[in-house]
């Protein structure tokens, strides 16, 4: 049943009934191996020293269960949590992350391949200089990204800015393509909280699947842990839709910004008790994105996340990933680290628009055998 | 996981998994040719032998015999020394920096042959491709540029002014690492000015009878480098030698002990570089993801056919449980199969002497009471195999705990306290290597500077570079190999 509305900032709203949500349900994890159990054990029994107090609970269904539930109850045990967690050796997390890359995929594994990247991709365009043509132009881009070969799969989301959610949503109509917006003053986070509750009401009311927020950089690196913390719980619950649904949340990181492995592993933990759905690496806004290193180690912190509380989080690295190349590194260390349960456009995207291209014309090539060539993709 | 067949349909979604890895082998014929049977390179010439008696080289992944070589004699090994006397006058009167030119070029030529290499050492070893081509033949190369930098040098490389070389160095070397052994031992000797005479492991000559051709590719002058094939006892013919008056060997412990004995009272200089059964250390505040990684590097790199494996984990009690958990986790996500492919993690054991050794060694860990673990994985049906495999529950007095495997087979034992683990590191009669997982500076320093190791790595394992020095002490040998100590053992000060 249609819902009308006005947003904070005036705006009317039209919100149509779900119809083609691609909301992951989140996995019962019934039979576990014992490892995970086992992991499980240890995190509850490693961090249950620091639950002390109880006042505002972690965010992330399953939390409560896991031990972790009052880890946030102030800065102080937050912070103990996050430094508590275990430290990554630069030199051994960047050795594996290549070492991953050496795996050479050929004939029929890169075919799967190229078409698990392609529907796992959020097909981004955040310009200043965006306009509905280039939106809609985008959107059928992603709707039909070959139109020489109707086998080719679509992308999993188009990534806007929020005045344009209303544009991709109406493009992408009939198809099951989601539209996702950035949110929270992206790329630098840098506005009242207020305000970034409305950017993402916007964005929301707009129609938009998902909310590709970023946190506050700053807070995290001055040690403000807990205002990184409730900034993404307000944030989650801006993504709530008068139906109840919720548009899926996305917490960027800048891991570029970040630095050191330590903060990431520890942002990826924040961001994940504090409810993301997913977890993702870059704005493609600084000079460096998303890395194998930075991803692998994201995708550790799911992993054993998951181990901990039963929850599965999504990972989402994004920005500097071109070449089908590339990608196929990516999946590699998806598939090595985490397996079967995150291979699939719910569970890991990229953020790429370039890429799309690439990975079209490597799928020409191993379906006729020759290289065609830029003029034989679509721009857009 | 074994390696998967090859599925018809493209993108299907294949058994075992969503992304499954199609076969992605290198071409056996990259190794180039390969002869049905050796001579001997004697004098820069590839010569018959003077005896009859012929041995096998087989490609353990598929028990295919790959070439005959020769049982050298103790005639040939006379023949090949006296032609490393020979050439010894001229090649150490040569300037340093002419010597250079030659280990520079053999360099380079290592590196612009580096594909047919790493795939001959494949063939010949059972090792993955993988590592021959990122791992071995690297080394191989870089320790040869490293080395031909040192020849014009010598006279500040510590050993005061003019250091003279030994004379004809006799090397014996194993079957692990074929040519990369080759390369830490003849590269130094060149260097310094002596000239060689090399054996080869039975099991492994291929490339040292590839190497030959390279010299000669090189130019190399006759007899500086010649290279005698055959088994241990053409190994003892050469170490007995009169006229030899170095003789540097790596291998087994028990046959470096009967060196040490046969050379006891001769004016020949030795170098050992023998057994060990290294420890590595995980204390509770290590980087979990990283050491994981370092305790696979360490025990399952080379199918644990490493003398500086780390095949006894240590692990502190209050972090064992996870630790071991997410090991197998990622033990389960090991490639073991045909070494040619590129996606294979563990190659083929390789000869059945070994694979038996390895097999009777962890029988005997199961019924001293050890727990043992390996993941699920499909083993190719012809050649030598063996499952990662992992021992919980083990405590000192255990075999496993004591001697050297040599294959893919992790000891795990536990400890409470620093002291505790230095202790029970050192409680072995070797000591090559040692590795130790912390993320706090001064434990490292306080556990390395206890630990009865001749290589101590920090938060990483089984690192090689030709800068640093490699030896070992107690049974694990004696003389260093690598970087400026390297030259002392070819060198008379």
């Amino acid at each position: 049943m249609p819902l009308t509305g006005r947003s904070r900032s005036g705006i009317e709203w039209r919100a149509r009934t779900p119809r083609s949500y691609r909301v992951p349900v989140r996995p019962q994890v019934s039979v576990r191996p014992r490892w995970v159990v086992a992991l499980a054990d240890y995190y509850a029994r490693r961090y249950a020293a620091l639950v002390t107090m109880s006042t505002v609970a972690a965010n992330a269904p399953g939390v409560a269960g896991s031990g972790l539930a009052d880890v946030a109850a102030s800065e102080a045990s937050l912070r103990r949590f996050l430094h508590g967690l275990p430290g990554v050796d630069q030199v051994g997390l960047e050795a594996r992350a290549a070492a991953l890359g050496t795996r050479s995929i050929k004939t029929t594994a890169k075919a799967y391949g190229i078409d698990l990247a392609i529907s796992m991709i959020d097909l981004t365009t955040l310009e200043g200089a965006d306009t509905v043509g280039k939106v809609r132009a985008l959107c059928a881009k992603g709707r039909t990204p070959d139109p020489t070969d109707p086998t080719t799969p679509r992308v999993a989301a188009i990534c806007v800015y929020p005045d344009m959610v209303a544009t991709a949503k109406d493009a992408l109509r009939g198809t099951d393509i989601q539209v996702a917006s950035v949110a929270t003053a992206f790329p630098a986070g840098r506005a009242a909280l207020p305000v970034k509750l409305a950017d993402t009401a916007d964005a929301v009311a707009a129609g938009a699947d998902e909310i590709d927020m970023v946190i506050d950089r700053g807070a995290f690196l001055s040690g403000r842990h807990l205002d990184v913390f409730n900034e993404i719980v307000a944030v989650k619950e801006a993504c709530k839709r008068p139906d109840g649904s919720s548009a899926h949340l996305k917490v960027i990181f800048e891991t570029g910004e970040l630095q050191t492995y330590d903060n990431v592993r520890r942002v990826s933990w924040l961001a994940m008790l504090a409810g993301a759905d997913f977890i993702k690496t870059s704005t493609g806004k600084v000079a460096v994105n998303a890395t194998p290193p930075v991803t692998l180690l994201m995708l550790e912190a799911v992993r054993d996340f998951r181990a901990a509380t039963g929850v599965q989080v999504g990972v989402k690295p994004a920005g500097g990933i071109r070449t089908t190349k590339d990608a196929l590194k990516y999946l590699v260390m998806v598939n090595e680290t985490l397996g079967d349960d995150w291979l699939t456009p719910h569970w890991f995207r990229f953020g790429a628009s370039s890429l799309l291209n690439d990975l079209l014309m490597q799928r020409q090539k191993l379906a006729t055998g020759r290289y065609s060539g830029p003029d034989y993709v679509t721009v857009d | 996981m074994a390696k998967k067949k090859n599925t018809e349909q493209p993108a299907a979604k294949p058994a075992g998994g969503l992304f499954t890895y199609a076969p992605a082998p290198e071409s056996p014929a990259a190794a180039g040719d390969i002869a049905s049977s050796y001579g001997h390179f004697i004098g820069g010439q590839f010569v018959d032998s003077s005896g009859s008696e012929a041995l096998k080289t087989v490609n353990p992944a598929t028990e295919e015999v790959l070439a005959e070589f020769a049982q050298g004699t103790e005639e040939d090994v006379d023949r090949a020394v006296a032609a490393a006397r020979k050439a010894f006058g001229d090649w150490s009167a040569l300037p340093g920096s002419e010597r250079a030119k030659y280990l520079f070029r053999i360099a380079r030529i290592i590196q612009e042959r580096g594909r047919e290499l790493a795939v001959l050492e494949s063939i010949d070893n059972g090792k993955p491709i993988r590592e021959t081509r990122d791992f071995d033949i690297p080394t191989v190369a870089a320790w040869f540029f490293y080395y031909a930098g040192w020849a014009d040098k010598l006279d500040y490389a510590g050993f005061g002014p003019n250091p003279r070389p030994l004379g004809v160095a006799g090397q014996v070397i194993p079957w692990n690492f074929p040519l990369m052994m080759l390369a830490w031992k003849v590269a130094p000797a060149l260097a310094t000015g002596n000239t060689v005479v090399l054996k080869p492991a039975e099991t492994t000559p291929l490339t040292a009878l590839r190497f030959a051709e390279i010299c000669r590719q090189a130019g190399l002058p006759k007899g500086v480098v010649n290279i005698v094939t055959g088994d241990g006892r053409t190994g003892a013919a050469l170490t007995a030698h009169p006229d030899v008056n170095k003789v540097a060997f790596t291998g087994s412990t028990p046959v470096g002990r009967a060196i040490a004995r046969q050379l006891a009272g001769s004016r020949k200089k030795l170098s050992l570089e023998l057994g060990g059964k290294a420890a590595n250390i995980v204390f509770d505040d290590a980087p979990i993801d990283q050491a994981v990684e370092g305790i696979v590097n360490g025990i399952f790199f080379n199918q644990g056919h490493v003398c500086c494996a780390g095949s006894r984990l240590l692990v502190q009690e209050s972090v064992q449980d996870e630790l071991l958990d997410a090991l197998k986790r990622r033990m389960s996500t090991l490639r073991v199969g045909d070494p040619l492919d590129k996606n294979t993690d563990i190659g083929a054991i390789n000869s059945a002497a070994q694979l038996a050794r390895i097999t009777e060694l962890t029988e005997a860990g199961e019924a001293e009471g050890a727990d043992r673990w390996s993941p699920e994985c499909e083993l190719p049906g012809t050649g030598f195999w063996f499952r990662p495999t992992l021992f919980t529950g083990v405590s000192q007095a255990h075999r496993i705990a004591q001697e050297e495997i040599f294959g893919p087979v992790l000891s795990v034992l536990t400890f409470r306290t620093p002291a505790e683990a230095v202790e029970k590191a050192n409680n072995t009669p070797y000591g090559l290597s040692a590795g130790i997982w912390t993320e706090k500076g001064s434990r490292i320093l306080w556990t390395a500077e206890r630990l009865k190791a001749g290589v101590v790595w920090a938060n990483t394992f089984n690192k090689f570079d030709p800068t640093s020095p490699f030896g070992g002490y107690k049974e694990s040998g004696y003389g260093r190999e690598g970087g400026r100590h390297g030259l002392e053992a070819y060198l008379d000060v």
